[in-house]
């Protein structure tokens, strides 16, 4: 049996006045295939079809999507990974707006990375070379940096569903933290400052949806703890 | 707006230790009223009104009460401003919680000091 049962979510706000589902037959000819590969044959069966991609390697984080129910990235979820009973289906990333069929306009994802300022800011004069670093400090930087921004995680959180306007959700915390462990950094002060509402950290119940879905296999809950930690000690 | 009316000069940290500390008191008064009632199985009407004539019961327990009202207060706003969008209706159930609340607590420090 390699023929699988492909549902995917259509809404074309042009032509459709409610979201529907198109069901496909993909013959994979027995091959574990990612599920990116199976979006592109049903492009072939029906152009008007449209996501995002374009490393498909998981390093560029277009192509976060809902399969099978879980967030991932469609390039690294290989089809057994995913499929149940010879079944896929394919939606948008939840809670964003969806601008057409598996493409979501992220701009409140965005807005919510830009808040948490994620650039190095330092008020002391550059040296002549570098700003160094020890090897420990650099250390800790580890399990932030490597973020792609895919939006699988914020995607994922009941919080950040619920309130995407002031909760600044997994992805922004997880480079929040990235920026206040650097030390290089001397504007720890201020970004707190920026951070101790009860919406932009506090909004975050643990629940690790965030963890569960990282195709990084990052943990943002983590990292916000320890930014309560840094908040409560510094309000303490 | 309700973050603005019904949460002065509050913010998240302080949010945040108030459920915590709360949370610990009411831990520590259930383990005590649980181990008591253990203790304590053919509990009469004297014996129980004897335990509440204590200074230290009264502050105990009022202090329990105050707790429930702090943890209630802080995770109905929360459940609240997470799940009633429509302003108007969130700001009349969180009105309705703190008067609740308030009722409780000057309810409660009547029965406890009328022991």
């Amino acid at each position: 049996m390699s023929t699988l049962q492909v549902s995917v979510y259509r809404y074309n706000p042009e032509n459709d006045d409610a979201p529907w589902m198109q069901d496909f037959q993909i013959d994979t000819q027995g091959r574990d295939l990612m599920v990116l590969n199976v979006l592109q044959m049903i492009k072939e069966q029906d152009s008007s079809l449209v996501y995002r991609a374009s490393c498909r390697e998981g390093v560029c984080g277009s192509d976060g999507m809902n399969m099978n129910g879980k967030n991932g990235l469609s390039c690294v979820t290989p089809l057994s990974e995913v499929v149940k009973n010879n079944r896929l289906v394919l939606r948008p990333l939840p809670g964003l707006p969806v601008i057409r069929d598996l493409i979501i306009d992220m701009s409140l994802f965005y807005k919510q990375y830009e808040r948490i300022q994620p650039y190095l800011q330092n008020d002391e004069r550059p040296p002549s070379i570098e700003r160094l670093q020890s090897p420990e400090d650099r250390d800790k930087l580890d399990g932030l940096y490597e973020c792609i921004l895919c939006a699988c995680c914020s995607t994922s959180c009941p919080s950040f569903w619920w309130n995407p306007d002031k909760f600044v959700g997994p992805a922004g915390l997880l480079q929040a933290y990235r920026f206040l462990a650097d030390s290089r950094d001397t504007h720890t002060q201020e970004r707190l400052s920026e951070l101790d509402d009860p919406f932009s950290v506090f909004r975050c119940r643990g629940i690790m949806n965030c963890v569960n879905v990282c195709p990084k296999g990052l943990n943002p809950t983590r990292a916000i703890g320890k930014i309560r930690e840094m908040l409560v000690r510094n309000t303490a | 707006m309700v973050i603005n009316i019904l949460n002065p000069g509050r913010n998240g940290v302080a949010d945040w230790m108030i459920q915590r500390a709360s949370a610990v008191i009411l831990g520590l008064y259930s383990i005590f009223m649980v181990a008591y009632l253990l203790f304590n199985p053919d509990l009469d009407y004297a014996a129980w009104s004897g335990l509440f004539s204590h200074i230290w019961m009264k502050v105990f327990t009022l202090l329990a009460l105050l707790s429930v009202a702090a943890h209630a207060w802080v995770g109905l706003w929360i459940v609240a401003t997470d799940y009633i969008k429509p302003a108007a209706i969130r700001f009349g159930a969180l009105l309705f919680v703190i008067l609740a609340l308030f009722v409780f607590v000057v309810w409660g420090v009547q029965v406890i000091w009328g022991v």
